[in-house]
């Protein structure tokens, strides 16, 4: 017994020392690295297509969100599938129950293809991990759009953008100055401080102020909450100290409003100091009845839902194929162009007061 | 003593005996395919074989070493993130700019050292491997974190892409499948065809006397730890390239599927018994329940609802089994003497 278990041992070490050398050869013969991999990028789109053909109907058309079960989706798929059902098709929704089971949302993929329907609308949990399957969907002749999270522009043939940046963000500063009546102090609170898209978002914030209908309204800082609740209340409470003449705050982030909303409605400053952003209905809606908050703003995901149904069904019926400049008819939203990188944009964002955020659910 | 090195004491029990809980988990999974082939849309063809095999491949790569561990009384609850982290640093060499060809034999050292610090716990510090690796799944998890961010690396060279996704032609086999074949092969070789492998089952059974007969327990233990590492480390590549993905998040819950396919598979948690054959039928018979499920709409929540409940009859059923065979043996003994006292059982 000993024996077998010594050799074993010895022949541990010896497989370790192999691998080591091994690893010492590929280095000192290069290989293949990340500047090798040239990578064919570009569109999925391919094929042509007729703006006036008929639109198809009884195509089954498979809804795939992040997450199943999650307000946000659920508010989303259901605009899906009331407009895939009204175009005369069928609808069906599938997921995996966590937001980061890209495995999950793999086979899911890899199901639908299998089951043969005509399209899917797909959330992307990463930008990468559903490319090979949804290639392998393409290539059985599945239509795939993306909706609220895209992926790489090469494994799907439109994205459905829930907005544009630029419209993000100058609509934010437009609110803004509608509430304080185009003058006074205002301080952005944002999330952290190296996101991406908060970044897009207060670039085109900045240069909406530039304009000379703005020259009143003074940007005195901008704060970061790191998009977390505690830390968010302790930064609004901190802008308002040191700024006693600051007339509004804009928050364009979700968890950044509901925290200066809850601070605000708790504090002397309610309704005197106004706030702005992106939030959801359901967060803000006790600050809006208690007029903590006048009107924010967020893309309705029921509309985002619908316009990706409506893109898969041209994308099937051959209306479209993903080209830039491509046209087509979105039912009563009317009609929508596919702009670069095959992406359609649903549009400006809506804004939430106290007479439609009753109409919201999510 | 000779019951204690014999590897399957529960093949001269009679009736309990006959229906062997291994062998009964491999007719189930061939009677699900035989359903499945005749009844499931879309089951057959060979592109959804070939998909059902590559999302299971890394249950079934972990389930190799995993069987032998479990088999010697001991468990690697940080399997899930060793693939992970391995996942991470994969992605994070990537974006550095080194090559594959030296990232990958990187990454299996990174699965030894992973399995060696499971392992050197364990066998030096005497401390439960269940509370080692439930530290050390937080702590490799952890790591990865710091190592990738929240960042997902893509971009990996199309050949090794579609060597993990790709199958062979036209035909059912995903590329990945043949390693795979190669170390069952191995592994089912050393388990029940070497000293190693009776080794492995006289600790399980009783370490103590295995000490006694002369087994180096712990220098055996911590071997099946290193390998465990390594296979996860390997397994953590596969799925980089299967899903063409580095993310410090990948397999997470992983360990748990893998547990819940061994022991469905027959393997005794108590360690002593099991063949790796009911290990892989235990793998595939999930595999094939989730890929048939999804192709008729099972929502995801009931999916979890039904491996869950077989999973607890899976562990259920043998020690209901057993207790049932002892009665038995008892009523029809009360006049003879015992023959042969069955090993420690609930």
């Amino acid at each position: 017994m000993s024996l077998t278990t010594t050799t074993r041992t010895r022949r541990l070490t010896a497989a370790l020392a192999v691998t080591t050398a091994l690893v010492l050869g590929a280095t000192a013969c290069g290989g293949t690295t990340k500047d090798d991999a040239n990578k064919e990028a570009g569109s999925a789109a391919a094929g042509k297509a007729d703006a006036n053909a008929a639109t198809k109907k009884g195509l089954s058309i498979a809804f795939l969100p992040k997450q199943v079960n999650n307000p946000y989706f659920t508010t989303s798929d259901n605009g899906g599938k009331k407009a895939v059902e009204g175009l005369g098709s069928t609808y069906k929704e599938v997921g995996t129950s966590s937001g980061t089971d890209t495995s999950g949302q793999v086979s899911y993929v890899n199901t639908l293809t299998q089951q043969q329907v005509d399209g899917i609308a797909v959330s992307a949990q990463d930008p990468g991990a559903l490319c090979t399957a949804l290639k392998q969907a393409m290539k059985n002749g599945v239509s795939v759009v993306t909706y609220d999270s895209d992926t790489k522009p090469d494994c799907r043939n439109v994205f459905v953008s829930q907005a544009s940046a630029e419209d993000l963000g100058r609509t934010q500063v437009q609110q803004m100055a509608k509430q304080i009546g185009n003058k006074g102090e205002i301080a952005i609170l944002s999330a952290a401080q190296t996101a991406t898209n908060q970044n897009t978002w207060i670039d085109y914030m900045k240069d909406e102020l530039k304009k000379p209908e703005y020259k009143d309204i003074k940007l005195v800082t901008t704060a970061y909450g790191d998009d977390d609740a505690q830390k968010s209340f302790q930064q609004t409470q901190g802008l308002l100290q040191e700024h006693p003449k600051l007339k509004g705050i804009i928050s364009p982030t979700t968890v950044g409003i509901k925290a200066a909303a809850q601070y605000l409605s708790g504090s002397k400053y309610k309704g005197k100091v106004k706030l702005t952003g992106l939030g959801t209905p359901n967060d803000m809606r006790a600050y809006v009845k208690n007029g903590t908050v006048d009107a924010f703003e967020l893309w309705d995901p029921a509309k985002l839902g619908a316009l990706a149904a409506h893109t898969t069904v041209a994308l099937e019926s051959g209306q479209i194929s993903g080209k830039e400049g491509q046209t087509f008819k979105a039912g009563d939203m009317g009609e929508f162009t596919i702009g670069k990188d095959g992406v359609v944009s649903l549009g400006k964002p809506t804004v939430f007061d106290k007479s439609n955020i009753d109409n919201f659910k999510f | 003593m000779t019951d204690i090195t014999s590897p399957k004491p529960t093949a001269r029990r009679g009736l309990a005996g006959a229906v062997r809980w291994d062998t009964a988990v491999g007719v189930l999974f061939v009677l699900l395919l035989l359903f499945s082939f005749s009844f499931v849309d879309n089951f057959g063809n060979a592109l959804n074989v070939s998909f059902l095999i590559g999302n299971t491949l890394p249950i079934a790569l972990i389930a190799l070493p995993m069987t032998m561990l479990v088999i010697s009384g001991e468990v690697d609850l940080s399997v899930g993130s060793t693939v992970g982290l391995s996942s991470a640093v994969m992605g994070a060499l990537w974006n550095e700019g080194m090559a594959i060809e030296t990232i990958i034999p990187l990454c299996l050292l990174l699965g030894v050292v992973c399995g060696l610090i499971n392992g050197l716990l364990v066998t030096r510090l005497g401390l439960p491997s269940l509370a080692v690796t439930i530290g050390t799944m937080a702590a490799y998890r952890g790591i990865a974190q710091i190592i990738l961010g929240s960042d997902s690396v893509t971009d990996f060279p199309s050949q090794y892409l579609d060597f993990g996704a790709g199958r062979i032609g036209d035909t059912f086999i995903p590329y990945a499948a043949l390693p795979f074949v190669v170390l069952l092969g191995i592994a089912v070789v050393v388990l029940h065809a070497t000293p190693v492998g009776r080794s492995l089952f006289a600790i399980g059974a009783s370490e103590e006397a295995a000490r006694f007969a002369g087994i180096r327990v712990k220098r055996l233990k911590l071997s099946m730890f290193v390998t465990t590492g390594v296979l996860s480390a390997l397994t953590g590549v596969f799925w980089t390239l299967h899903y063409a993905s580095a993310r410090y998040d990948n397999a997470t819950g992983l360990e748990l599927s893998v547990i819940a396919a061994v022991l469905l598979g027959g393997i005794d948690f108590d360690g002593g018994k099991g063949t790796l054959g009911g290990a892989i039928a235990g793998v595939f018979l999930l595999g094939t329940l989730q890929n048939v499920m999804s192709l008729v709409n099972v929502s995801a929540q009931s999916q979890i609802l039904v491996t869950g409940v077989l999973l607890v009859f899976s562990v259920l059923a043998p020690r209901v089994g057993r207790q049932i065979a002892q009665a038995r043996a008892r009523k029809k003994t009360v006049a003879a003497p015992p023959s042969s006292p069955a090993p420690a059982t609930a």
